[in-house]
């Protein structure tokens, strides 16, 4: 659950979490871009060192560890993955550049899990759905995102109670073998969705009861106006992509063999 | 034996639940846990089966302490039946429900078809074999997930909050229920809001605020204690609530349950 942590929303007071979503969607948006676009190591690392400065203003430091920790055993799947499919069948030349190459693919993965966890960190719900009704999303959709969102702490009380109470009737969830550890969980799984979707029938009900949707036009009490932050945001996400594009077209990076001389 | 020693509990959010709460209850006997919203009374049971673990301090049941035996092992002595009977049905059938602990436990499939009827039988749940648990009302699920408990006849049976979604004629039949479960010697420990119900059970109290047990004794007792209601945040039953007031006529003041009050006002009818 550590991973999840880093993209739960932590209310603190700093510069980044007063700045409009949208600009920071539309930062995070350019940095997923390059991120697949890149296939070398050192632009990779790049991106991922020049996000460094957003987690230390933002003041969310132990939770972004916490989701590059969660996100490790993930990392550790993705470079053995790529190692041996590129080993056996990529038709490299040397090891050095399988390696690299797993590598880069890996930095890849941690970079797109770094933005979007900085991004959730510093983006309350509410701001997040504000946010999309601006951009003109309907209301409908933006409701069930929202309600989605914050009704995961909730899913995740109710899991820890259905645990307890099939543990209570003799289930071990811990230790046997995989398939049967797999097994294990659908007593917890069937429960957790049919009170999910009898809680989603109940919220339906009672939001009909209080008339939602009877207005077509609906106002809201905080209307989102992007400040100058903002748009220094969304110019340096446009500068990263120019130098981006720039970079692939004319330069050409060195590899880990070249570096090291091997 | 249960037997809880000095137990506190924090939980990882850092709320201090169970502040020293030293607790014995005997083989056979009948308590009931009392005290407002957060007093520690679920914190307090879910000890007794192992699925909380002392922050500090023991809990020993049978003499052995409960870190060392997993939940699921704790279980075959110490049966828990939760407040929602929702956080536990998944199983096609009330039959396969009920069976779920018994197969669990590792019991042959004759045992386990022998036990179901019987945990049936006793829940007046015959007849519903083969129906699905999450076609059943409310009350009758509650039923189901009574039975999945008791099938395995467990030494100990806790019960969180089960007058919730009852009506008066089920409430009344599970009263009768658990008075059989204690004459048969089991421990029968409720944990309940529902202060009229516990006046007319009538069992041991333990009466809980703020993380620790305020008062530990007969009902007719802590249910006739105006002050001690008042530090729990607890309103007396409504019976209790009258013969206080008619102590100045010469009534006993420690009468909580419907059946007395109406053998004293008859006596006094003449």
């Amino acid at each position: 659950m550590s991973m999840f942590d880093g993209f739960r929303f932590r209310s603190v007071t700093s510069p980044i979490h007063q700045m409009d979503p949208r600009a920071k969607f539309i930062y995070v948006c350019v940095l997923f871009a390059v991120a697949v676009t890149f296939n070398q190591l050192i632009p990779l690392v790049v991106l991922f060192i020049i996000q460094i400065p957003f987690v230390l203003i933002a003041n969310v430091q132990k939770e972004w560890i916490r989701s590059m920790k969660g996100s490790g055993m993930f990392a550790v799947i993705i470079f053995f993955m790529n190692l041996l499919s590129l080993y056996f069948y990529g038709g490299y030349g040397s090891f050095t550049a399988v390696v690299e190459r797993s590598l880069a693919m890996t930095v890849r993965f941690i970079v797109l899990v770094e933005s979007f966890s900085i991004f959730f960190l510093t983006t309350s719900p509410d701001l997040l759905g504000l946010a999309l009704e601006q951009s003109r999303v309907p209301y409908e959709l933006c409701f069930a995102f929202i309600t989605a969102v914050r009704f995961v702490p909730v899913l995740a009380e109710e899991a820890q109670g259905i645990m307890d109470a099939q543990k209570a009737r003799g289930l071990e969830l811990e230790g046997g073998k995989f398939i049967k550890r797999i097994r294990n969980y659908i007593p917890i799984l069937i429960p957790l969705i049919v009170n999910a979707i009898r809680r989603s029938l109940e919220l339906a009900e009672t939001m009909e009861s209080r008339a939602w949707g009877a207005t077509k036009n609906r106002t809201n009490l905080y209307v989102l106006k992007p400040g100058r932050k903002d748009y220094y945001l969304i110019s340096s996400a446009f500068l990263i992509l120019a130098v981006s594009v720039y970079a692939l077209t004319y330069i050409q990076f060195p590899s880990l063999t070249q570096m090291l001389g091997i | 034996m249960i037997k809880i020693e000095d137990l506190y509990h924090t939980y990882p959010n850092g709320v201090e639940a169970l502040k020293g709460v030293s607790l014995e209850i005997q083989d056979g006997e009948f308590l009931a846990v009392m005290g407002q919203n957060g007093a520690g009374k679920t914190t307090l049971v879910k000890h007794i089966n192992g699925l909380l673990k002392p922050t500090k301090g023991r809990v020993l049941v049978d003499d052995t302490d409960t870190t060392k035996l997993s939940v699921a092992s704790l279980a075959r002595k110490v049966g828990f039946v939760f407040q929602n009977p929702d956080h536990q049905l998944f199983s096609e059938t009330v039959e396969d429900e009920i069976s779920f602990a018994l197969r669990n436990f590792g019991y042959d499939e004759k045992t386990v078809k022998e036990r179901v009827d019987w945990a049936l039988n006793l829940l007046d749940l015959a007849g519903y074999q083969k129906v699905s648990p999450f076609m059943l009302s409310g009350g009758e699920r509650k039923r189901v997930a009574l039975a999945s408990v008791l099938a395995w006849d467990p030494k100990i049976v806790i019960l969180d909050e089960p007058t919730i979604g009852q009506d008066s004629q089920q409430k009344e039949r599970l009263r009768q229920f658990i008075t059989q479960l204690n004459r048969q010697e089991k421990t029968v420990i409720i944990v309940t809001h529902d202060i009229e119900f516990v006046a007319e059970c009538k069992p041991r109290m333990v009466l809980m605020a703020e993380g620790k047990i305020l008062a530990d004794g007969e009902a007719r007792k802590v249910l006739t204690d105006p002050e001690l209601a008042s530090r729990a945040s607890v309103v007396l039953p409504e019976i209790s609530q009258i013969f206080l007031r008619l102590e100045n006529l010469g009534f006993p003041r420690d009468v909580i349950d419907v059946y007395e009050a109406e053998r004293l006002l008859l006596k006094r009818m003449g």
